[in-house]
């Protein structure tokens, strides 16, 4: 398919679609790892975490996509991309979590306290670097990044709800904790990658 | 012209991220000063009893504390320890979830939080036990540290800053012990087995507990001359106002909080009959034995009972054996009109407890303070 010819909303919905299914970001890729076994215990937790992953995600490859096309491209710098990725999003990541401190109490306890978590998570600035290998325009780039978070959010809360279900179940010693969670992540990867090549943009 | 071209995209990408380096810094430096000002906030302890200015944003552990307000607390305001517990009448924030696993229903009824996790955000106020309001923070230096058993060690701290300490016998204090081998500092609590009087020492007995962190570094760190931090007085361990025959029991360093009582009794000139059940395993478990003794000797209304429960059979004690339990319950076969204090683990006061209570104590006239 060829995204310059498609209608502007089918390709933001397909970019979506392919980002947070065929191609997600936790289950495709392995990335976000260490944060998504630190707080899978729990639905409730890997729903907080992995909201504030997509509102994360969704912003700051927005911003990511204006600072490369309009500052990184036309100085020639491109190749500083990485480290000016990860410097944005740490900044925007602490910014967020004072504004929401200040000003919305539930929605600090809600999402706010997972923030410091991601400031330096690898699938958010993996979705950053990986939007700019396709001829993105800025909203196309913007589905990119909240799909690739909202397949990130549906990854954690899934390993959550199995997580919790089996807590109960008798687990030789040395699968307890991690190493459960890496196998059934490894299950459902299996699941996902079936889901890989439906859609090709 | 190379070495040009190569110049300028270095000094590019120099400038580049030098000044996306200083514009997010000083954004985010801003944003804190803007944001997370919250201004001048009030602490109300106890419906106006003391009144406290502090700048908004801490935790209320920490606020209270840089005021020489010290909630008793062992992990350092992680939420880990669950002991700097206060309540909060008016101003605190929600419950979050590092504090949701302690709190219970009842406790959330009578808005009890963890004090270090509630930030201070407006005007606030809390109740707290009267007698933490007179805790202090002190530095002092280790004078002695003599052996009393093979796992007991007494501790004698000189007072350097501030000077004198005013207390309650049967009270307590929490060492915070230094860093080692990798361990954090932690605090713990010791009960003080010093007389009041004496305000410028404090004497601690501390029983080694296997891998501990701050019993380690009493005995394998700390030495003579060396500096020691600790806050207090803590707890309300102490003798009643009245006329009520005593008995006290306790084992190991649970002696600590009844030497310091019967040495103030002494002073204090009591004539309230007292008698003291000292529980051990073996000879080897015992001090003070003499001390003990010679109290009795010189007083006419101190008893003291010391008894062995796995002393072997064909030994040179003469004293009593058996469980401390039976010995009290041999000894004291009605003591219903007796007060009991109490000082030790947890299964040996509940055991005493029960004790007592088929003795015909009621539970208002036992006091007691658990080793946690």
């Amino acid at each position: 398919m060829n995204l310059q010819n498609m209608n502007f909303f089918v390709s933001l919905v397909l970019i979506f679609t392919s980002a947070a299914f065929t191609d997600n970001i936790l289950l495709a890729r392995f990335l976000g790892m260490c944060s998504c076994l630190a707080i899978s215990k729990k639905v409730d937790t890997s729903i907080g975490l992995g909201s504030a992953v997509i509102f994360v995600t969704a912003s700051t490859s927005a911003i990511n996509f204006l600072v490369y096309k309009y500052i990184l491209l036309p100085l020639g710098i491109e190749y500083l991309r990485l480290i000016t990725f990860i410097v944005i999003i740490a900044a925007f990541v602490q910014l967020l979590e004072m504004i929401i401190e200040r000003f919305s109490e539930k929605l600090y306890y809600a999402l706010g306290i997972f923030l410091p978590l991601i400031t330096v998570n690898c699938a958010i600035l993996g979705i950053s670097l990986f939007m700019l290998n396709k001829p993105y325009t800025f909203w196309q780039a913007f589905a990119f990044g909240a799909g690739g978070g909202f397949g990130w959010f549906l990854a954690i809360t899934l390993v959550g709800g199995i997580r919790e279900k089996i807590k109960e179940n008798e687990l030789p010693g040395g699968l307890e904790g991690p190493a459960i969670t890496l196998i059934i992540i490894g299950i459902m990867a299996l699941a996902f990658v079936g889901f890989s090549g439906m859609i090709k943009i | 012209m190379i070495i040009g071209s190569i110049l300028i995209s270095i000094g590019i990408s120099v400038g580049f991220l030098l000044g996306t380096g200083l514009i997010l810094a000083a954004l985010l430096i801003l944003a804190e000063k803007r944001i997370l000002n919250y201004g001048a906030c009030c602490i109300d302890i106890n419906d106006g009893e003391k009144k406290l200015q502090v700048p908004g944003g801490g935790s209320l552990l920490s606020s209270l504390a840089e005021n020489n307000i010290f909630i008793p607390s062992a992990c350092g305001g992680r939420g880990t320890c669950a002991y700097c517990k206060v309540q909060v009448t008016e101003g605190g924030s929600m419950i979050g979830p590092v504090e949701e696993p302690y709190l219970g229903p009842e406790e959330r009824k009578k808005q009890i939080r963890l004090s270090c996790q509630v930030k201070i955000r407006k005007d606030i106020k809390i109740r707290v036990p009267k007698e933490l309001l007179s805790v202090r923070k002190y530095r002092g230096k280790l004078l002695h540290k003599r052996p009393l058993t093979y796992d007991i060690v007494e501790l004698r701290i000189e007072l350097v800053e501030p000077k004198t300490i005013d207390f309650i016998a049967g009270q307590y204090i929490q060492l915070e012990s230094e860093e080692y081998d990798g361990h954090d500092r932690v605090m713990r609590a010791y009960s003080m087995s010093s007389l009041p009087s004496d305000k410028n020492h404090v004497e601690l007995m501390i029983r080694k507990v296997p891998s501990g962190i701050c019993t380690t570094w009493v005995f394998e760190h700390l030495g003579e001359g060396q500096e020691v931090t600790f806050s207090g007085p803590y707890g309300k361990f102490h003798i009643s106002d009245t006329d009520a025959e005593i008995i006290f029991i306790a084992g190991g360093s649970g002696m600590a909080p009844i030497w310091s009582m019967l040495r103030d009794l002494r002073e204090k000139g009591n004539e309230r009959k007292a008698t003291y059940f000292f529980g051990a395993l073996t000879q080897r478990d015992l001090f003070f034995v003499d001390e003990l003794t010679r109290l009795q000797q010189e007083v006419s209304w101190f008893k003291f009972v010391p008894a062995l429960s796995n002393e072997p059979a064909g030994s040179d004690w003469e004293g009593e054996r058996g469980l401390i339990t039976d010995v009290v319950a041999r000894y004291m076969p009605d003591c219903s009109k007796h007060e009991a204090y109490l000082c030790g683990s947890p299964g040996m006061i509940d055991a005493c407890i029960k004790v007592l209570k088929k003795g015909g104590m009621t539970e208002d006239r036992i006091f007691y303070d658990k080793f946690a």
